[in-house]
């Protein structure tokens, strides 16, 4: 007995064609969100209270990383400039900018500045920023080239899957220690060389253990 | 849906409800019933005493082998209670069934929320974010201060930590000192001022201070009483002068509801005039403590503790045998490609090749084994303390017949013109003739809760024996306006009583909560007009006051106070009043009229006038940096005169004992969930205060463990629950003070009952008479000795010294025990760290300060009694106590620490389907928490039974001021995740970041968990075992090394170091 009819072949056929692409499209879809700029926030810019030009700061004045991120090579976290050190310089010059009132605002009234974070890791993570500048990681390998960003943004993922591939072979991006500030850097053509030689006179240990960051 | 067919669900769900309702679990809050079994005593006592061998039981449960502890043996968690609130039926659980399957991936697709930087304004010098800063300051209790550093993160204090050059702390802590930083961020905290239940300011409140004074100002204050605790800070002292300058007539009080004003009569007793006692341990080879809990609490505790353990510890040069064990002992062989040659490497001969010829034994450090010694500890006391488990002997003796005890011990030694009772206690010849044989090298320790007449025996054997200046010395009492507290508290309530009070100002305290119940303090403090009271929690005297006026926290004001040994700290505060409180120094100073003045202005003023101006700022900088601003008082002479020949009557009839409780104190800790959920050392009970009994009283009494009594005394009556508790003495009952509050937070109300109620001012701390009465009912109590079980014949290794020296090796490996730790897999090289601990069972005291130390560094949640009372409690150390021998009223009780023990073999993590337990480089079992998905297979696995599950969210993510307290290097866990012990991971981190910045290894001592840091006896040493020089790896040498269940082959990091005992071979054997 016949109970379906002939064209049920057809619909079939195409009910199983359809069916793997469509679980093929959810996937691809779930991929390009997690992976894309909306999940990641890589190359978002967010809005600030002034809005601050590393570019401006870094590249056409020349001022160092460390001048304002003070804390960077002595703790977990590189620290965010205390409205006193951007009064350092304006209480002199842009005084009367108008795009500076907030800071100045801020200055005079005792209440910070709120800053929303650009690169935001999850809280079960402990990142160091110390005891990455110490073993020849230069701030642009993780936060790209700042210096060329009128406004900032997050240039990597931050996601483990790109931590971890560091974490496993730091000859890759390994470089001098005097040069960890240097957002000019570029690799040398044998990085591989170099990086083995780097990794071995800084002691750089491939942190793979979970409480290395989780804890 | 049409009508009927909600009429059909509604009668569904109802019938549904009703079903729920009949199998509702009896343990649930409202109807609570006690499920545990009864124990036949009398059988258990027939089956101990037929047992031979050292027999180690946790518990009556236990012992009888009943139903919940056998379900506890065969089941982490055999209760399984269903944790919805709501009636689910088969549809609702197919909805969140589904709900469930369609969330569940979804969970991990959520955008991170906006986070905001806000960096200072003016950034203070030395903050750095992500670097805590520590300031030394003091913990004030009565009995002395305990120094502390106290970490601080961006200005909020997270933890406490022992100050290494304060003599009462030597960089260890105490229970009440860890958990003082949860009652800084305590939500419950009386937070404003207050005036007849009206929020008002501390301007009104000046004003009205100033009105009361000016009212009284005619006859000098005559009208205005002050009730303080004892006061020790000299600055709050120079307050109490001014005020007594400015208003002669005004009359100062002082009552601690358990403080040392036993001590401090007995000294006037003795010497006609106020001392303080201050021992030296290290010099003492034989102490007998008469109801002396000297190691855990009564002042001086942590230092003592120390000094203690200083003698008891034993080291002998006897290497762990047999050879191919000590090549096991974590050979310590660094690769070619260890990032730093192991220091160790370089001075032991070594190739690559693991064969055991090549590596060289290294010999374990100590005494050679004939010289070995110990000092001896008698206790008498009639309930168990955690220094009674210390002891070498221990005696119970009913707290009243102390003082027998004390004078047949005095006539024995020969202190003049003392008689003895004429039936002396069947020890007292030995243990004299021990003392007696130790002139100038002995000391015997009284109770700070035996009557003054024991105190001054005590110092009349002292003296007797040539103690003094040895092992005991006084000075000048600590306490600045030392009085009898008994005749002040009740001199001030006659005069209430008598109209003559107009204004009462209480600094700190319950009074009305913790006074002699004779007094009727709260009735008589109705009669005063203006009743002001300085409290930290509106408890149940704040409620009868006017005026509440929130009092500053200890670590956010300033103050100053002495240590145990008149050493004197600046209290420094750590951050500015979280709810604008004040101290009772500056409420003085206003009524002195200095109103206005900060705590920070008087303290100093009070010190430049004491150390002169000169150079007065940099002597100030420095004792702020250093803790410490005047050192120790001088010894005084004193001329001990024995006390009356005569000894006081005993009573007949069942004794009760009242003792603060081991947690809560007094009850001025009872709203801290650290302290009540903190196991109490001997019962290992939480939540509640209990009638503890022997099992001899409680057979006659006819009561089983959780049976409501009602215990009569003086025609006073409370009820209270039974718990048996094997040591105590026989005809004697205990009750704890502390509990039973109706007021002074969420935690504190509503649990236990309350033992004030019964207590009179003639007998504070024990009298005759009592009668208990069974009333039929039952209360479920949180006991967790039941829980996490083992099964380990011989957890606990003893041995006396002499059976050591005969043969070292019997508390350590038993022989075979490794030899079965062959495996398939070649053993995993560590190349840089190797991490172990060595827990020293031989001077642990089972104090508790681990355990609390570890809550505090972790971010471990509090989780309540009645999920305590499932086994879910969530503290990472825990202490087991072991009864051990063959008495069932008179056993030796014996305590063991358990952390997490890093096996080399982890059983945890060969089960885990998510790899979120595993082994680091470095020898760590790691927990992941943000892998873990909560199949709890590696607890099930676990023999040790040393992992945690959060069942709910107990960690309290919602409260604002909790949000301080917490360690930021900590992830605060989450519902459905595993967790446990972690050597305090984060520590490792930041000493292995700060050495590699530095290029160097991390040098020996430089990481220590918050357990060894807490510990005052150094039980608990952590290290490299890689390296051969460090301390851990000598321990772990000692022969006496031993791991727990290691025919398990897990092959754990933390060991133990067996227990010695040093008794007397004139006694040995007796009890009683």
């Amino acid at each position: 007995m016949q109970i379906f009819h002939r064209s049920a072949n057809s619909i079939s056929r195409v009910s199983i064609v359809a069916g793997v692409l469509l679980a093929g499209a959810i996937v691809a879809l779930a991929y390009t969100l997690d992976r894309g700029s909306y999940t990641t926030d890589v190359n978002v810019v967010k809005a600030q209270p002034v809005p601050f030009s590393h570019k401006h700061h870094v590249l056409d004045d020349g001022i160092d990383c460390r001048y304002c991120h003070t804390s960077v090579e002595t703790s977990a976290s590189a620290g965010i400039p205390a409205t006193e050190i951007c009064m350092s310089c304006h209480s002199q010059i842009w005084t009367n900018a108008e795009i500076l009132e907030p800071v100045r605002e801020s200055f005079r009234s005792g209440k910070s500045l709120e800053w929303t974070r650009v690169h935001d890791l999850p809280d079960f993570v402990y990142f160091n920023h110390s005891i990455h500048l110490n073993k020849g990681i230069g701030c642009s390998t993780c936060h790209g080239p700042v210096d060329q960003m009128p406004l900032m943004y997050k240039q990597n993922t931050l996601y483990m899957d790109w931590c971890i591939n560091c974490h496993r072979q730091p000859e890759k991006y390994i470089r001098p220690r005097s040069e960890v500030f240097n957002m000019a850097y570029e690799p040398p053509r044998d990085q591989l060389a170099l990086g083995k030689k780097l990794v071995a006179e800084y002691h750089v240990q491939k942190l793979t253990d979970c409480a290395t960051c989780h804890r | 849906m049409n009508d009927n067919k909600l009429k059909d669900v509604q009668e569904h769900a109802h019938g549904d409800s009703l079903i729920k309702i009949t199998s509702k679990p009896s343990g649930a809050a409202d109807h609570p019933v006690s499920r545990r079994s009864n124990v036949n005593l009398e059988v258990l006592r027939e089956r101990l005493e037929k047992s031979k061998g050292p027999l180690y039981w946790k518990s009556l449960e236990e012992l009888a082998e009943t139903p919940e502890f056998k379900a506890f043996v065969e089941d982490e968690f055999p209760e399984r209670t269903p944790d919805w609130l709501d009636p689910v039926n088969r549809r609702t659980l197919l909805k969140v069934m589904a709900s469930s399957m369609a969330l569940a991936g979804l969970a991990a697709c959520t955008k991170q929320p906006k986070e905001l930087i806000v960096p200072y304004v003016r950034q203070p010098e030395d903050f750095v974010p992500g670097n805590p800063i520590f300031y030394a300051t003091a913990m004030p209790s009565p009995g002395g201060a305990v120094g502390l550093l106290v970490e601080s993160h961006l200005g909020r204090p997270t933890k406490v930590e022992g100050n290494p050059d304060h003599p009462g702390s030597l960089g260890s802590t105490d229970i009440w000192a860890q958990a003082s930083v949860l009652d800084l961020w305590d939500p419950d905290r009386s937070q404003v001022v207050m005036r007849y239940g009206d929020i008002s300011s501390w301007g009104t409140f000046d004003g009205a201070l100033a009105a009361a004074k000016e009212e009284s100002s005619e006859d000098g204050g005559a009208g205005i009483a002050i009730l303080s605790r004892p006061v020790v800070s000299l600055t709050l002292a120079a307050q109490v002068e001014a005020v007594k300058k400015a208003l002669p007539n005004v009359s100062f009080h002082q009552w601690d509801p358990a403080g040392r004003h036993n001590v401090n009569e007995g000294t006037r007793l003795a010497f006609g005039a106020y001392a303080n006692p201050v021992y030296d341990l290290t010099k003492a080879d034989v102490i007998v403590s008469l109801d002396s809990d000297f190691l855990v609490s009564g002042g001086g505790h942590v230092r003592y503790a120390r000094e203690y353990a200083d003698a008891r510890r034993v080291r002998t040069n006897i290497t762990a045998e047999p050879a191919s064990k000590a090549d096991r002992q974590e050979g310590f062989q660094t690769g070619p490609a260890a990032p730093f040659r192991n220091q160790a490497s370089e001075h032991v001969e070594h190739d690559d090749s693991p064969s055991p010829k090549n590596v060289v034994q290294a010999k374990a450090e100590g005494k050679p084994l004939e010289e070995t010694t110990q000092n001896r500890l008698y206790v008498i006391e009639p309930a168990y303390s955690p220094t009674g488990a210390s002891a070498d002997h221990h005696f119970r003796v009913r707290a009243s017949e102390v003082e027998g005890f004390a004078r047949d011990l005095a006539a024995a030694v020969g202190v003049p013109g003392i008689s003895g009772t004429g039936s002396p206690h069947h020890a007292i010849a030995a243990i004299a003739a021990d003392l007696k044989a130790h002139r100038g090298k002995c000391v015997v320790i009284v109770g700070e809760f035996q009557p003054p007449v024991v105190h001054a025996l005590g110092y009349a054997i002292n003296e007797a024996l040539g103690n003094r200046n040895e092992t005991i010395s006084f000075t000048q009492p600590l306490e600045a306006f030392p009085v009898d507290e008994v005749q002040s508290i009740r001199d001030l309530t006659a005069s209430m009583n008598a109209g003559k009070v107009k204004t009462l100002l209480i600094l700190g305290g319950n009074p009305v909560y913790d006074a002699p119940a004779d007094l009727n303090f709260g009735e008589a403090l109705k009669k005063v007009k203006t009743r002001i009271h300085l409290t930290a929690y509106n408890n149940e005297t704040s409620i009868v006051c006017q005026w509440q006026l929130p009092e500053a926290h200890f670590l956010e004001t300033w103050g100053d106070t002495r240590a145990y040994d008149g050493t004197v700290t600046v209290q420094q505060p750590l951050i500015a009043p979280l709810y604008g409180g004040k101290t009772a120094i500056e409420i003085l100073a206003a009524l002195a009229g200095n109103a206005g003045k900060s705590a920070h202005d008087l303290v100093k003023e009070y010190w430049t006038a004491r150390l002169g101006e000169n150079n007065f700022e940099k002597t100030w900088q420095i004792a702020l940096h250093d803790g410490i601003i005047e050192g120790r008082l001088a010894p005084i002479n004193v001329s001990v005169k024995p006390p009356a020949a005569a000894p006081s009557a005993v009573g007949q009839g069942r004794e009760i004992i009242f003792r603060p409780d081991a947690s809560v104190l007094d009850g001025s800790f009872a709203n801290n969930g650290w302290l009540q959920e903190l196991p109490k050392p001997t019962t290992k009970l939480t939540w509640d205060n209990v009638v503890w009994m022997c099992p001899s009283d409680a057979q006659q009494l006819g009561v089983q463990n959780e049976d409501l009594v009602a215990v009569n005394f003086q025609g006073r009556s409370v009820e209270g629950p039974v718990w048996i508790a094997p040591g105590h003495a026989a005809n004697s009952i205990s009750v704890q003070l502390g509990y039973g509050r109706t007021a002074g937070g969420r935690i504190a109300s509503g649990i236990g009952y309350n033992a004030y109620k019964l207590r009179t001012s003639d007998a504070l701390y024990h009298g005759t008479g009592v009668e208990i009465r069974k009333i039929g009912k039952r209360y479920p109590l949180a006991d967790t000795q039941l829980q996490h079980s083992m099964e380990e014949r011989a957890p606990i290794r003893v041995a006396t010294i002499e059976e050591y020296k005969k043969d070292p090796y019997y508390v350590g490996s038993r022989e075979g025990a490794e030899a079965s730790s062959t495996s398939l897999y070649p053993d995993y090289k560590y190349e840089g760290y190797k991490w172990g601990m060595s827990i020293d069972l031989n001077v642990c005291i089972g104090c508790n300060a681990c355990n609390i130390a570890c809550q505090a560094e972790n971010n471990i949640s509090v989780v309540g009694k009645e999920e305590t009372a499932k086994g879910r409690q969530m503290q990472w150390i825990r202490i087991d106590r072991y009864y051990a021998g063959n008495n069932l009223d008179d056993p030796e009780l014996l305590f063991q620490p358990v952390t997490c023990m890093m096996c080399e073999d982890a059983p945890c993590e060969l089960v885990c389907p998510v790899a979120a337990t595993v082994h680091s480089g470095d020898g760590l079992n790691q927990m992941v928490y943000n892998r873990c998905v909560g199949t709890r297979y590696c607890s099930n696995n676990c023999p040790y039974k040393v992992r945690r599950f959060n069942f709910l969210l107990y960690a309290d993510w919602y409260t604002k001021s909790l949000e301080g307290l917490r360690n930021p290097d900590v992830t605060v866990r989450s519902r459905g995740v595993m967790e446990k012990c972690s050597y305090c991971v984060q520590r490792i981190s930041s000493a292995k970041i700060l050495s590699e910045r530095e290029n160097r290894r991390i040098r020996d001592g430089e990481i220590i968990p918050a357990c060894a840091q807490a510990c005052p006896t150094k039980a608990i040493v952590f290290g490299d075992i890689n390296d051969p020089n460090s301390e851990v790896a000598k321990l772990k040498r000692q022969v006496r090394n031993y791991g727990l269940l290691e025919d398990l082959n897990t092959r754990p990091r933390t060991t133990y170091l067996g227990r010695l005992r040093n008794p007397n071979p004139d006694l040995e054997g007796q009890k009683g």
